[in-house]
């Protein structure tokens, strides 16, 4: 039973994870899409499931494989306290610690992503490491759906359920968009949720934006056996109105009145 | 001997490490049991299957999380088809994984250009923070087996087919050049198997009163430009013999270097821009390249012969 409280305060949380974002693409050109539909799912990771804080153990793990995401792992880290909100809108300028995809430099990135395809086979690798030392730390791999074109995405879903791997949890952020257009339309991933379960995962469909869902799904883990992959169904640019939904979401910059009727709509989740 | 059977008995090498380093594993690629590891340590060697790709980003993941994962993996295909893995996951990610990469070279000999590896320098020379071994023998190999454990980063071990060079023990410095045999008149630069030949070809040019310096450049990255420079201004004339392509690899460096010097004279024995396409066992393979003993002789002469 997921506590309501629980769940309205992750709704307030993802409300000003996408403030930062919107931030970001007021200010510049940015991948605002795919960090606005994965904004529920990164709020209940960072202030609800993985315990990330330093110190913690077990330290768990979180990797953005969808690394253009990054303005969403951004957000997260200055509501951690790792680095300022000031610092937001000088992503990608001279001297600025934060780029268009995570890096080390960024203080509380645990792994530089951007290609696509790479992070769930470490996420493999990491969930070894903790399963082989028992420490009982849960590992996390957020996936775009495009990304899942990538052929190495498989060859590490093949190898998780060989090696048991019950904290890992692999989740797709299926916003439907990528660069090219819809991703029906590119190249299809249906059926989705059939491919993780012929793949021997554990597999939970869910609204990417239904907060009690999300956390439910989480709670569950670990199931038996086995990893666990979410599959998220969300929406391009959540929370963007008149963008949201769209190709044009995938990269855009928001005019001073979408930044003004989001940033509205936004401070209304009370 | 073959690299793979080297690259096995360096496996007693990492018992050894593995008795004294919990974190010490070992990752292969559908090799099977690996012999005295596999026996002592069965559930710290993982077999990931034929996926060259996750088998390196597993390793990153690995290190990312501690461990210090040994990855056994044919050359070409880990060096190639892995290359983003461990430029990205690896490097610039600095995870400490290390590699053990038999089949360097041509030793596939009629098995084809697919299995050849003779990119693999050209390709890992350009990967920042990364450690390229290439040794010369059986012997030096496990030393450099060894040496990669302690050296930080990611380490590449190139092995190629080597036969056990006679007296040869010298301690093993990362980075540091071997003068396997002093000379005047030019340097043979090798690396990897062709420093045997090296040596042999040393010998024959010896009896003709030609003196010929034999370095042997193990570790091709970070390479020992001092060794290289102190060759050029000593001997005047190198000859690069390597069993890879002559673009990029250990004839590159040095061509690097030598520009850079602006004194010396360069010519590279490798395989020269081709695939080697002919059905051969691998000992005709080299002398169809070139690379056998008598065909670094002809390029070492005819270099002795170029003006200037």
């Amino acid at each position: 039973m997921v506590d309501p409280a629980t769940v309205r305060a992750l709704e307030r949380r993802a409300a000003v994870l996408r403030r930062h974002v919107v931030t970001v693409a007021a200010a510049q050109f940015a991948h605002l899409g795919g960090a606005m539909s994965c904004a529920d799912l990164m709020a209940a990771l960072f202030f609800h499931w993985l315990r990330l804080e330093d110190g913690a153990r077990p330290r768990d793990h979180f990797l953005l494989s969808k690394g253009h995401a990054v303005h969403a792992l951004h957000a997260c880290l200055v509501e951690m306290g790792k680095i300022d909100a000031a610092e937001l809108s000088s992503c990608g300028m001279p001297g600025s610690r934060l780029g268009g995809h995570p890096t080390l430099r960024a203080p509380g990135v645990e792994f530089a992503t951007g290609s696509l395809g790479h992070a769930l086979s470490v996420g493999v690798g990491i969930a070894m490491a903790e399963q082989h030392r028992k420490t009982g730390a849960r590992t996390v791999v957020l996936l775009g759906d495009g990304e899942l074109q990538e052929g190495t995405v498989w060859e590490a879903a093949l190898s998780a359920p060989r090696f048991g791997l019950e904290q890992l949890v692999a989740i797709v952020d299926y916003n439907r968009f990528q660069a090219g257009g819809a991703v029906d339309d590119v190249m299809p991933l249906e059926p989705l949720a059939d491919k993780w379960r012929a793949f021997r995962w554990n597999v939970r469909e869910i609204d990417g934006h239904d907060m009690r869902a999300i956390v439910a799904a989480l709670e569950a883990v670990p199931a038996a056996q086995g990893p666990t992959a979410i599959v998220a169904h969300t929406v391009k640019g959540k929370g963007v109105p008149g963008v949201e939904g769209t190709s044009r979401a995938h990269y855009t910059t928001l005019t001073e009145d979408e930044a003004r009727a989001t940033l509205a709509a936004l401070e209304a989740v009370r | 001997m073959s690299g793979y059977f080297t690259a096995l008995s360096a496996a007693d090498v990492l018992v050894e490490l593995a008795e004294s380093n919990p974190d010490v594993v070992l990752c292969t690629q559908d090799f099977g049991p690996i012999g005295s590891f596999t026996a002592r340590f069965p559930d710290r060697h993982f077999d990931l299957g034929i996926s060259e790709q996750n088998l390196v980003g597993v390793a990153a993941g690995l290190a990312h999380a501690g461990m210090l994962p040994f990855v056994l993996a044919m050359a070409p295909f880990v060096s190639m088809r892995g290359f983003e893995q461990i430029r990205d996951d690896c490097a610039y990610n600095r995870n400490n994984v290390k590699f053990l990469a038999p089949f360097a070279g041509l030793e596939a000999g009629p098995w084809g250009a697919t299995h050849h590896a003779i990119e693999d320098i050209a390709l890992l020379r350009t990967v920042p923070g990364l450690t390229l071994l290439s040794p010369a023998d059986p012997g030096e190999s496990m030393r450099a087996v060894r040496a990669a454990a302690t050296t930080e980063g990611p380490v590449y071990i190139r092995l190629g087919f080597l036969s056990p060079i006679d007296g040869y023990d010298a301690p093993f410095r990362v980075g540091e050049a071997v003068t396997m045999r002093e000379g005047k008149d030019l340097t043979l630069v090798a690396t990897g198997s062709t420093v045997a030949t090296a040596l042999a070809v040393h010998e024959t040019l010896a009896a003709d009163g030609i003196a010929a310096r034999v370095l042997n450049v193990h570790t091709v990255k970070p390479l020992d430009r001092r060794a290289i420079e102190r060759a050029a201004r000593e001997t005047g004339r190198l000859l690069t013999v390597e069993e890879h392509t002559i673009h990029g690899g250990l004839g590159g460096a040095v061509a690097e270097v030598v520009a850079e010097l602006g004194t010396g004279r360069l010519a590279r024995v490798g395989v020269r821009d081709v695939f080697c396409t002919e059905v051969a066992p691998y000992p005709e393979l080299l002398r169809i390249h070139g690379l056998d003993a008598a065909g670094v002789e002809a390029a070492a002469r005819a270099l002795l012969e170029r003006a200037g």
